[in-house]
């Protein structure tokens, strides 16, 4: 299987008027052809900067500081904002947390599937256009589409309006998804039918897709791979096998167990205490540490490296150094047999 | 059976849209909160959760129907004047969007403490700086964030402020609007044992109400669930969970995602059509204290 899309020891910082965030700190990542990969982390782990910095959509004040980005085998990551609007839309394309700041309220949702068709071929007439728009709007499961092809954004329920943004993202036959908290602003329902949609579609067009979310429940069902990341870094990655049934980072612990499923019958909800650290200035070591009861010195002192566990699991935390003490891991194999 | 808290019987309420369209966005809701029960609300959102909860804190008209709280009719205009100051002082709301329910310009000591100096109540520790000390410190914060105004704190810390102002009243009912929907989960997950704590340290009753249904089966003793207006299922928890009778209920369930990727990707979710039944009929006890809505 090719990698679609590769990143290597990318770092990109924000200015802002408290200092330099790192908001992305030297992450390696490849994504598969056909693939789904969740990232999962809390607010401010830099899983939307990720996002961003791939599409080249970050804010004037950001800036990629090193690391290259290599998608469909060019290095994009120099590229100018000319040559990059010729990849957004067919290369890849993005969806977005929240619909309605996508959807322009004053244009009816067809005409603006419509622009996105246009903009990924601008060859097709007319008929053939609308035609277009239609077939994309029944992919995406809105029925009905001849007649709501005329209706606004504000006609449309939040789930409905998340699938009209998901078509204009499909309009160019995109190779990579990338979607940013697709259902955050969803109810649990909708939630459940757009993650399905994601997966039917994913399987339909073999796009490459990135799922962004903070919800470690969520992202169990369409999954391929799962990508843990805190402050910046991603700390674990594996197989959705692996990383549910066999993790190894104290922080993918403490994500899983905060989960209400793993705390049934007890008088408490497991938490993991304390914040995230700013990023302005990054602790020295892992950034994870001071929230870690498992941690050890030479987390205070030196940044633990990526241990592989297997071919596809890998995790950066001292732990899994050979001279770490042996623990008792909290969590591990399936949860319901 | 513990005594009765707040009782709500036969509650509508309709937004009107235009001169004809009338939104029922409440629509014949019968149900009672016990004292020392965290009682949970779900459903989709346009359900009418959020007008329920402004309803039963008297923001809103009542338009039909009757609120009782401990004993007084909140509907009837004499007997809410006469309690007045109990029923604001006793009943406390917490709101969604923890942004906006604190006042940009205030600083975390005087949003603790205003509502003491509205009701002209004498703080209990000394000062009202004290007090909202003693408060912070009761929601997991130290007394370093009292100077700090709402825009320099995280979400999860905005929301404990807005549980410490609602916490300082000592009410009796707390009506919690989706208080987490808008945080990260290891944080919401502090939040929840945040409110497990006040109940069981106070005994506070709660309304809890949320559309993360795993939190609610953590959380609460018995839940509503809400569907355009009208509670179609009301039943202690484990046995709306593992008995969901209602067929939107068991739709519902089906939609909770298991952190179990091999199971999750094999399980089936269960569709559910709206036209598959009226909204019609009452609440029927198909088991002791499990009702569902169902045609006469």
């Amino acid at each position: 299987m090719g990698n679609i899309l590769e990143i290597k020891n990318l770092s990109v910082s924000i200015n802002g008027s408290g200092g330099r965030v790192q908001a992305v700190r030297d992450v390696s990542l490849s994504l598969h052809e056909g693939e789904v990969l969740a990232l999962v982390g809390e607010s401010g782990c830099g899983k939307s900067m990720l996002c961003k910095s791939i599409m080249h959509l970050l804010p004037k004040n950001a800036k990629i500081e090193s690391g290259s980005i290599i998608a469909a085998g060019q290095d994009i990551s120099h590229y100018s904002e000319r040559d990059m609007r010729k990849l957004r839309g067919r290369l890849f394309s993005m969806i977005f947390q929240d619909p309605m700041t996508v959807l322009d309220p004053t244009m009816s949702v067809g005409a603006q599937i419509e622009e996105a068709v246009i903009h990924s071929n601008k060859k097709l007439n007319r008929v053939q256009r609308h035609n277009r728009v239609i077939e994309l709007m029944e992919l995406v499961g809105i029925d009905r589409a001849e007649e709501r092809y005329r209706l606004y954004p504000y006609n449309f329920s939040g789930g409905m309006r998340q699938r009209s943004v998901m078509a204009m993202a499909l309009a160019g036959n995109p190779r990579i998804l990338l979607a940013d908290e697709p259902t955050t602003a969803l109810d649990v329902t909708i939630q459940a039918q757009i993650i399905d949609l994601l997966r039917e579609i994913q399987i339909k067009l073999k796009t490459a897709t990135i799922l962004v979310s903070h919800d470690l429940g969520v992202v169990a069902r369409a999954a391929d791979r799962v990508a843990i990341m805190y402050a910046g870094k991603i700390v674990e990655i594996g197989t959705a096998e692996e990383i549910y049934y066999d993790p190894r980072h104290p922080y993918t612990w403490g994500l899983m167990r905060s989960l209400p499923a793993f705390s049934k019958g007890q008088d408490k909800l497991n938490t993991i205490p304390g914040m995230p650290p700013t990023l302005i200035d990054p602790p020295k070591g892992d950034a994870f540490a001071c929230r870690n009861q498992y941690a050890l010195g030479i987390d205070y002192e030196e940044m633990p490296p990526m241990f592989r566990i297997s071919d596809t699991h890998f995790a950066a935390t001292w732990l899994l150094d050979p001279r770490a003490p042996k623990i008792d891991r909290p969590i591990g194999g399936r949860l319901y047999g | 059976m513990a005594e009765v808290l707040l009782q709500i019987e036969n509650l509508s309420h309709s937004f009107k849209l235009t001169k004809k369209l009338k939104l029922k966005a409440v629509d014949n809701v019968s149900f009672c909160i016990h004292k020392g029960e965290i009682f949970g609300l779900v459903g989709e959102s346009g359900s009418g959760k959020s007008t329920l909860a402004r309803c039963v804190m008297n923001i809103y008209k009542t338009q039909s129907g009757k609120i009782i709280y401990k004993g007084v009719d909140c509907t009837d205009k004499a007997g809410f004047k006469e309690n007045k100051k109990m029923l604001q002082k006793d009943r406390q709301l917490i709101f969604q969007d923890n942004a906006s329910s604190l006042n940009q310009k205030m600083r975390v000591c005087d949003i603790i403490t205003e509502p003491m100096r509205i009701h002209h109540i004498k703080p209990p520790r000394g000062s009202y700086r004290a007090e909202a000390a003693f408060q912070l410190k009761y929601v997991g914060m130290d007394e370093s964030y009292l100077d700090k105004y709402p825009s320099e704190l995280s979400g999860g810390q905005r929301q404990r402020v807005a549980i410490a102002r609602a916490v300082s009243m000592e009410p009796g009912l707390l009506v919690a609007d989706e208080p987490i929907a808008s945080l990260d989960v290891s944080i919401q997950a502090q939040i929840i044992n945040l409110f497990k704590h006040l109940r069981q340290e106070h005994g506070f009753s709660i309304l809890f109400i949320a559309h993360d249904l795993s939190m609610v089966e953590y959380l609460c003793d018995r839940v509503g669930v809400m569907y355009k207006g009208s509670l179609v299922e009301l039943a202690p928890t484990e046995e709306l969970y593992s008995n969901p009778l209602h067929p939107y209920t068991k739709a519902l369930m089906s939609a909770i995602p298991v952190p179990d990727p091999l199971l999750e990707k094999k399980r089936r979710r269960i569709d559910f059509d709206a036209a598959d039944f009226s909204l019609g009929g009452e609440l029927v006890e198909v088991i002791p204290e499990h009702f569902v809505l169902k045609e006469q």
